[in-house]
């Protein structure tokens, strides 16, 4: 799938959630944007989002494309991020049967794939229950 | 006591500026392998006493050296309260860092947001890795270079399957912002280093598990130079054990701590705040700097706080820290060790063998 | 612009197709399709198809297909809007016909997803996802209907074994159907027992990999009299887009492309809702049935799965759905659905339905296509009569 550039392009977004800010309406959004997609703006601001949110829906995976073979099962979800915009992502730290839409979770560092045992490994977000 | 014969305050290591501890992190991992469960697989029925430690902290099958570096240096940069954009060095202290080319502190500045005007680099010396990272940080702080340092001490260690080692290698580690003494939570009163070369233990190149010399591990090895570099620093600080508050040694086990403790005459009171292998087992070359999280968790502004970690090959680096007021009002501005402590899942030994990759898929 | 017409129709039976690659496929249908209407030649072809590329190296797909098809140097271009580039190669054809730059078009969809490991294709479907915050992620595109499926349970407090009723009314249309890959009957206590996949998603809430072709050959109304079957007028073909990613959706639970892809169908046509008899939808997973109902105005919110445990999409329900087993049980060659939706709309106006299935006296019938989540929404109304 995606190569080394590709990749590298993502890391502050992956690593930090590095969205934007419309400079006009004030909509904030994940991913970063070009063009507001509330008021269609060019004008928009790096804006970092904190991380925190709660659960609006999961679903825990037992047949995973190769890349996630080896972490079945495991979690993913939509949360919704207190600053708005709404993220898809892993959960981790936590066992399937505890998760509840609702939950709140934080942010955290994980490794998010690797390109085999020889190629990089993609760190990025993932989320947990909260303990900050 | 060791008498090591005439020594003065030149021999042990103080930097031209005062400098300390501006925030400290800490980062255990949720999953625990009880010891039983290794025991249950390799020794068949042996007694429970018979184990070195409880259990040991096992990393995520989505964890390793750099995020959790990432977490405990977040933790440490919340203490801390300063701007990421500030800090001018990151230095990682580890010997499971993911690469072998490929410093793990370019990720971690990069996540953390401190990229890119600093220097990154990998340290390794086993088990003192990390406070050998500490002690580069005092250096370039205390040489007027930076401020501020990010100096971190982390492993996933690991043991051959059916090793007495893998009872105990843990994940695991604590992150120190080090700064000037005026801002600091802890200032360093000094710190020696106490190095030969002594194989106790050991990993070639592309070899996946380490080599130990068994018993020589003991007296020549982590006895020897811990008690040598705690001597020396007390000596040359003119410090007695009954001065400190508590004192932090690199923790393989239960059981050589509270041995060298003995040794040195401190009480066991005042090592076991910082004596975290009973419930998490050695997390290498985070064993002691997590252990100094740990104490300076509970510790009062005054306290004196003594830190010997041991780095097989082998070395000791002892460092002495005077806890100032700033730790009231820093302390909780990230989770106490102690919540990492007890969040806890266990697992069992096939969970922890597919996760440690330890099955050979061809 | 000028009205259009369906003239002729062709489709390959959809299964595992190990003998037959994509120009192989393709070709059949055209030919049936150009068969029907005795025509050898047409102006405009367009192709529908997602992930010939992907699986088997091939792209270029339109021309490859209209030289092996006899039709070197006709104009020829791939539509790709993933699981609804049928359609929107049947939008292409239409365009083409009533702007008037064309008289006769003809619109293939085919796809072959068994060309390579299971692996490999699972991978080529989720890049109807978005690629960098969704498949990244570990998000399988059964996933992402199992995040829908879980939040519509909870929004609405239906148990999983609610969302049996579409899979039984699939299957037991599909039983009269020649061309279905599947033709049993499904009963409840099966779907609940099926293996997960993605929690609440099972084996059984889900569409099967498939192989096939489907065409339709269109007409400008002056011509229609040369042909010898019935024609199906085409009374709406609208697109609309939402967001590619679930996450950026205003409301996930709403399918905003379905409800202005069909309000705009509505408004070309002048039809309501009340004139629509049947409705092919695009039931890749059970929730997007149910999304798909309700977006497109067929059910209040939260309603469409109560209403199909009631029997109102049955075949002699009030609206009936998956008329000939819908993309559950006729199974759902991605590029290619789009089309075979039209083709099973076009024999049930025509009357040429299996009895069993036929809609006594049809005359407008809906279908949907959809790529991805929702993010691409194809709605067209065919009609018996021109309008």
């Amino acid at each position: 799938m995606m190569g080394i550039p590709g990749n590298w392009r993502l890391r502050k977004q992956r690593y930090q959630l590095a969205g934007t800010k419309c400079q006009n309406c004030c909509q904030i959004h994940f991913p970063p944007r070009q063009v507001c997609p509330a008021c269609k703006n060019r004008r928009l601001e790096d804006f970092r989002l904190s991380g925190k949110g709660t659960v609006y829906s999961y679903t825990i995976i037992y047949q995973s494309t190769p890349k996630f073979e080896f972490f079945v099962p495991y979690v993913v979800a939509l949360i919704d991020l207190e600053e708005g915009p709404r993220i898809t992502a892993q959960l981790t730290d936590v066992d399937p049967d505890q998760v509840e839409i609702g939950m709140p979770v934080e942010m955290v560092r994980r490794k998010i794939s690797e390109q085999g045992e020889r190629g990089l490994i993609h760190y990025g977000y993932k989320f947990r229950p909260r303990i900050r | 006591m060791v008498n090591t014969g005439e020594s003065s305050l030149a021999e042990i290591l103080i930097p031209d500026r005062p400098v300390g501890i501006v925030g400290y992190g800490a980062y255990i991992p949720r999953y625990r392998l009880p010891a039983r469960e290794i025991a249950r697989l390799w020794r068949g029925t042996q007694e429970a006493e018979a184990l070195p430690i409880d259990q040991k902290s096992v990393p995520g099958p989505d964890e390793d050296t750099i995020t959790m570096a990432i977490e405990a240096a977040e933790n440490a940069l919340l203490r801390a309260a300063i701007s990421p954009e500030k800090i001018r060095a990151v230095w990682i202290g580890s010997e499971s860092h993911p690469y072998a080319v490929k410093p793990s502190g370019t990720i971690v500045a990069q996540a953390l947001g401190i990229t890119p005007n600093a220097s990154t680099a990998d340290f390794e010396f086993a088990c003192k890795a990390g406070t050998e990272a500490m002690q580069a940080g005092f250096g370039f702080v205390g040489s007027k270079m930076a401020d501020y340092v990010l100096a971190i001490a982390v492993d996933t260690a690991q043991g051959r399957p059916g090793d007495a080692l893998e009872y105990t290698a843990a994940a695991g580690g604590a992150a120190f912002v080090i700064g000037p003494a005026e801002e600091a939570l802890a200032v360093l009163e000094g710190t020696f280093s106490y190095v030969t070369d002594t194989p106790d233990f050991f990993r070639r190149a592309h070899q996946l598990y380490p080599e130990h010399g068994h018993r020589f591990t003991g007296e020549p090895a982590y006895f020897h130079h811990i008690t040598h570099a705690a001597c020396k620093l007390m000596e040359g600080l003119n410090t007695r054990p009954q001065d400190y508050a508590a004192v932090v040694f690199h923790q393989p086990n239960t059981k050589f701590p509270l041995k060298v403790a003995k040794k040195l005459g401190f009480r066991e009171e005042q090592v076991r705040t910082g004596l975290l292998a009973p419930f998490i087992g050695n997390t290498y070359a985070g064993a002691s700097p997590l252990g100094f999280t740990a104490v300076l968790d509970e510790a009062r502004p005054k306290d004196r706080i003594l830190v010997v970690s041991f780095g097989s090959g082998a070395g000791s680096d002892a460092m002495s820290f005077r806890v100032t007021e700033a730790i009231v009002q820093r302390r909780d501005r990230a989770p106490l060790t102690r919540v990492y402590l007890r969040r806890t899942k266990p697992i069992d030994y096939a969970t922890y063998a597919k996760w440690r990759n330890k099955i050979v898929m061809h | 612009m000028r009205p259009v017409a369906i003239v002729g129709i062709g489709q390959t039976p959809v299964r595992e197709h190990w003998d037959a690659g994509l120009r192989e496929l393709a070709v059949q249908a055209v030919w049936q399709a150009l068969d029907e209407c005795h025509l050898d030649t047409i102006d405009v072809f367009y192709v529908g198809n997602m992930l010939s590329g992907t699986l088997t190296g091939q792209e270029h797909l339109a021309t490859l297909i209209a030289e092996y098809a006899g039709l070197t140097g006709v104009e020829a271009i791939k539509a790709e809007a993933a699981c609804g580039s049928g359609a929107a190669a049947f939008r292409q054809a239409v365009l083409a016909v009533a702007s008037g730059a064309a008289e006769v078009a003809l619109a293939v969809g085919v796809e072959k997803l068994t060309e390579t490991s299971t692996h490999k294709t699972t991978d080529g479907l989720a890049s109807a996802a978005d690629a960098d915050y969704e498949t990244a992620m570990g998000i399988s595109f059964v996933a992402l209907n199992a995040l829908l499926m879980r939040r519509y349970m909870y929004e609405y407090r239906y148990h999983k074994s609610d969302f049996s009723a579409f899979i039984e009314i699939a299957h037991r249309n599909a039983v009269h159907n020649p061309h279905a890959m599947f033709r049993h009957r499904v009963h409840r206590d099966q779907y609940e027992r099926a293996k997960m996949v993605a929690d609440p998603v099972n084996l059984l809430d889900s569409s099967p990999i498939a192989d096939g072709a489907a065409a339709v050959v269109i007409s400008s109304q002056d011509r229609i009299n040369q042909f010898p079957n019935r024609p199906i007028w085409v009374a709406a073909c609208e697109v609309s887009t939402d967001t590619i990613a679930l996450d950026n959706r205003e409301n996930p639970l709403w399918l905003k492309a379905a409800e202005r892809s069909v309000r705009k169908a509505f408004k070309t046509s002048g039809l309501t809702h009340r004139d629509i008899q049947l409705f092919e939808l695009h039931d890749a997973f059970s929730i997007m049935s149910a999304l798909s109902l309700e977006g497109s105005g067929f059910a209040e919110r939260g309603t469409a799965v109560r209403l199909a445990n009631e029997g109102h999409f049955a075949i002699d329900g009030l609206l009936p759905i998956s008329t000939f087993g819908g993309l559950k049980a006729r199974g759902h060659p991605v590029g290619a659905t789009g089309l075979y939706q039209i083709v099973e709309a076009t024999l049930q106006l025509r009357g040429q339905a299996p009895k069993a299935i036929q809609l006594p006296d049809a005359r407008i019938a809906m279908t949907q296509n959809i790529g991805g989540s929702g993010a691409t929404i194809i709605t067209t109304i065919l009609s018996r009569e021109r309008l």
